[in-house]
């Protein structure tokens, strides 16, 4: 481990990630079927109160405890129970129950509290973030990666707008999929969990094509490297600080998903967190190992990028195109694989 | 560039002070707040629809989250509207959007006191036309006081005894010379001068109203009200002055049978195509009102707004569509009308608000409401206008005040939880780089600094509620700052790593790539927010609001904090001999030398 470390350190890294394109995408595949099979299988997301409205119970209770009446809900089969206090004793908001749970509800707490059943009132409530919050949400997604494909276009170039949205999606799909299989509560918390992975994704992406832009602007006629060389060396000479950010990102995110799992149990933390952990690591696993390959898939077909490899592939022996040319680490000399050196070299 | 940053956290510390705001205010989760039940008055005894509910909804949280970052919750419930706002003590706001806010423009058709009168109380019989003019436009000289002075307004003084000539004259309620906006309409001032006599003598009154406009053209470039004839006419018959032709007989009948005192009609659902009997605010007045001119729909804008001259708070308001075709219409047939039908009054929720004389047909599409309005009303109806009337009436059937849906527990983990995950982080960027790690430790303090005093400072200026989403939103974007942070660090090393460059070059150098990938990626985030802050409402707006207010944080940091930093420090001994503990030593760079692994933390 320490010798991967020092490494990773000095930058001597040279991980063939584009070169295992396949093994990633059928990764990648595999996440993403389980994912949309738990969003099928488990009848979708577990959608909190705020999206799909519900019973609010109110009562009289002075000398409960928070924690109290939250156990005392859970016991009588509510799920998503908030507790609040207001100025006229006890309020909670619990999922939809029907009319039997209810009753059961009702009955508990009236036992617990010593109160008639008829003074523990109930009252419907419909989605505070339903209907038009909803639509207006994905109206503005939409948009959103319009104006994100539209600016990338610009910066970068169509290709990598493309893989950089695929990318953001493989994110967002395995995300919802944990969420899914977990059958952890969707709460707008969450919403806002999945947006913050959104902005995270895509950063990360532009941070890592921005490099390799940067290394593959110099591919000319007499380069010694094919894109998919240049391009899996923009990646490991990035990948130190696409870990090292993915690290110092996590650290308060997994604390808080830590604290919010052992000690509390259930909560807004939870399912917060929860969202942005998982989004971040798949975040950064994508921007490496979707995108990246996905944006050199879709480079090497152009033909003076096919000029390169062929022209290399010719020198080499006839043995390699393309991906397979990426397993050979860079030429010898430069051993730690910086792609700048590689330039100043040519320059030279 | 550090006296810059310096000046900034400063200034912005003052202006802390000044507005004795120095904790960020918080959001309904984390805060509690005032929870409010409407209930939908059913228009016709019949069961509200689903449309006109959804509707009022979306009205309603436009009033109270207009902007999208106070943390204000509107859902349904069954018929009823549930409306939660952050912070206690908010009752009165809530009960202010659940108003209809219906505006409507009705040309005036007649006028009469808004109470009957016990006889003998004769107002003055003999209000000459020329009493209007002098309190009208043409006194040149005094242009500034719309409204009669406080003491001559609404009821006691304005209904009973109008104060005649004297009043009128003290307090000549001509439009501000120079009013930019084409249209400026003002309170009916009961204390002007009766108009009994106007009535009765259409033809001296239409010499009245007009030398208003045609003594002093110049001193009037706008077209602009006079205050409104007085309600207040005769107290033996009310009706004597009241010109029958073309009012229907049954609101003709309505308006006779109509007592101000009693019942103002607050509230009264007005029929937009059918002629109508309203009071005015005060109740000092009734009125006959045509069939409504120009309706709320055809507001484009409303802003609350001061009145320079008179320093009166006022609702400034453009029309669109149809509506400066409609405005100009009517105001061109009120102002070809006799008194009292030379007046269009503003009618909201069925009550007349103001009725000014219009002194010359209005074209433009732009109007101003004046009517005894402070900041709060004013701002209050500007809002209402803007988003639009509810399509139904509603009543408040309770107000709660309720604890935060976070436990207390919830909250203290979460901070305890953040506060550990950043320890970690500071751990972190000291063992992997060093001297350098400690200027990204001080650069993410400066972060934090800043974040906080823009949340502090939105929170008391802009109305900007913290909610714990967001609280998690600004730890990951600490992430994100610090990401810009190791881009540059990286490059520097890259730099360094060739051997070639002093650290001081290697800074620059690598500052001008580094700084090109930050704001590419910053405008990434940037994008996002300000598509899903204008697009979005509720809480998705103000989630957006808040990740592009951290982006343009973490690139006033970099560029203002550590780069300068970085700079310096590079002069320094220290660091450009690459000290061990710097960060920068060539040997644990290069590959040449084997570098003590043991040193080494194991990030991955």
């Amino acid at each position: 481990m320490s010798g991967i470390a020092r490494r990773l350190y000095r930058g001597e890294v040279d991980v063939d990630f584009v070169g295992r394109r396949k093994l990633w995408y059928s990764l990648s595949a595999v996440l993403l079927l389980v994912s949309i099979a738990g969003l099928v299988l488990n009848g979708g997301l577990n959608l909190g109160v705020e999206f799909k409205g519900g019973s609010v119970f109110s009562f009289k209770a002075p000398a409960a405890q928070i924690e109290n009446v939250r156990g005392t809900f859970n016991d009588a089969g509510a799920h998503q129970v908030i507790v609040q206090t207001t100025n006229n004793g006890w309020r909670v908001t619990t999922e939809s129950l029907s009319p039997e749970a209810v009753t059961n509800v009702q009955k508990a707490v009236a036992q617990k509290y010593s109160l008639p059943q008829n003074q523990v009132n109930l009252q419907v409530i419909g989605a505070s973030w339903g209907g038009q919050v909803a639509d207006k949400a994905v109206t503005g997604l939409i948009v959103f990666m319009l104006a994100i494909i539209l600016y990338l276009t610009v910066a970068f170039e169509w290709k990598m707008a493309l893989a950089a949205v695929v990318a953001l999606f493989h994110d967002l799909v395995i995300t919802a999929g944990v969420y899914a299989w977990s059958q952890f509560e969707v709460t707008p918390a969450t919403l806002l969990g999945f947006l913050t992975i959104l902005g995270y994704s895509l950063y990360d992406a532009v941070v890592v094509f921005d490099m390799i832009k940067e290394v593959t602007a110099k591919l000319g006629t007499t380069s010694k490297m094919t894109y998919t060389q240049a391009a899996n060396n923009a990646l490991n000479h990035t990948l130190i600080r696409s870990l090292n950010t993915t690290l110092v990102a996590i650290l308060p995110v997994a604390a808080i998903l830590f604290i919010g799992t052992t000690l509390f149990g259930a909560g807004t933390l939870k399912d917060l967190s929860l969202a942005l952990f998982v989004g971040m690591i798949v975040g950064t696993y994508s921007s490496l190992c979707v995108a990246t390959p996905m944006l050199v898939t879709l480079k090497e077909r152009e033909p003076r990028y096919q000029a390169i490899a062929r022209r290399l592939a010719a020198q080499s022996g006839g043995k390699v195109v393309g991906t397979k040319a990426a397993r050979q680490p860079v030429p010898a000399g430069a051993s730690n694989g910086s792609a700048p050196d590689v330039e100043k070299r040519k320059k030279k | 560039m550090l006296l810059l940053l310096l000046a900034i956290i400063l200034a912005m510390g003052g202006v802390m002070a000044l507005n004795r705001a120095f904790t960020p205010e918080y959001g309904l989760d984390l805060a509690g707040g005032t929870t409010v039940t409407l209930q939908a008055v059913p228009p016709n005894g019949t069961a509200p629809t689903e449309e006109s509910l959804d509707l009022a909804v979306g009205i309603i949280r436009n009033r109270v989250n207009g902007s999208g970052i106070s943390d204000a919750e509107v859902a349904k419930s069954g018929d009823n509207i549930v409306i939660s706002v952050p912070g206690v003590g908010q009752e009165e706001v809530v009960k202010l959007v659940g108003t209809t806010a219906e505006l409507r423009f009705r040309q005036v058709m007649a006028v009469a006191a808004g109470a009957p009168e016990p006889p003998g109380q004769m107002p003055t019989q003999a209000p000459s036309p020329s009493t209007s003019p002098s309190a009208s436009p043409s006194s040149p000289g005094k242009k500034g006081a719309r409204t009669p002075s406080p003491s001559a307004s609404p009821a006691a003084e304005g209904a009973k005894t109008p104060a005649p000539t004297a009043t009128a004259a003290a307090s000549p309620s001509a439009s501000p010379a120079g009013r930019a906006l084409s249209a400026a309409l003002t309170n009916p001032s009961p204390a002007a001068t009766p108009t009994t006599a106007a009535s009765d003598k259409p033809a001296k009154s239409d010499s009245g109203a007009k030398p208003g406009k045609s003594a002093s053209p110049s001193a009037q470039p706008s077209q602009s009200a006079v205050p409104t004839v007085p309600p207040t006419a005769p107290a033996d018959d009310p009706m004597a002055n009241v010109d029958p032709t073309g009012i229907d007989p049954a609101v003709l009948k309505q308006f006779e049978a109509l007592d101000c005192s009693k019942d103002k009609g607050q509230g009264a659902q007005d029929d937009p195509n059918k002629q109508f009997a309203g009071c005015s605010q005060d109740g000092s007045a009734k009125y006959v009102l045509d069939k409504a001119a120009v309706i709320g729909s055809s507001i484009a804008s409303a802003t609350a707004g001061v009145d320079q001259t008179t320093g009166e708070w006022l609702v400034q308001l453009s029309f669109k569509g149809q509506g400066p075709d409609q405005w100009s219409k009517v105001t061109t047939t009120a102002f070809n009308s006799q008194p009292p039908r030379n007046q269009v009054a503003m009618v909201l929720d069925g009550v007349v608000i103001s009725a000014p004389v219009i002194q010359e047909p209005i074209t433009g599409g732009r109007a101003q409401i004046s009517g005894n309005f402070n900041q709060v009303t004013a701002n209050e109806l500007a809002s209402q206008l803007k988003f639009g009337a509810l399509p139904l009436k509603f009543e408040k059937s309770s107000i709660d005040e309720v604890s935060s849906t976070l436990g207390a527990d919830q909250l203290r983990g979460g901070m305890i939880a953040g506060g550990i995950g950043l320890a970690l982080v500071v751990i972190y960027s000291m063992l992997y780089y060093r001297g350098l790690g400690a200027v990204s430790v001080l650069s993410l303090l400066v972060a934090s600094i800043l974040t906080y005093q823009a949340v502090v400072l939105l929170g008391a200026l802009a109305g900007f509620r913290l909610s714990l989403p967001h609280i998690i939103g600004l730890i990951v974007s600490i992430g994100i700052t610090a990401d810009s942070f190791i881009v540059y660090f990286e490059r520097i090393r890259d730099e360094m790593k060739e051997g070639r460059r002093s650290l001081r070059t290697a800074v620059e150098v690598a500052w001008t790539r580094a700084r090109r990938t930050i704001l590419i990626a910053d405008a990434v985030m940037f994008i996002a927010a300000i598509v899903l802050f204008f697009l979005a409402v509720g809480g998705v707006a103000g989630f957006a609001f808040a990740m592009g207010l951290t982006t343009l944080i973490d690139i006033a940091v970099v560029f203002l904090f550590t780069k300068p930093f970085v700079a310096l420090l590079a002069k320094r001994k220290f660091f450009a001999k690459g000290h061990k503990l710097s960060g920068l030593d060539a040997e644990r760079m290069s590959s040449t030398v084997p570098a003590g692994s043991k040193t080494v933390p194991q990030e991955a």
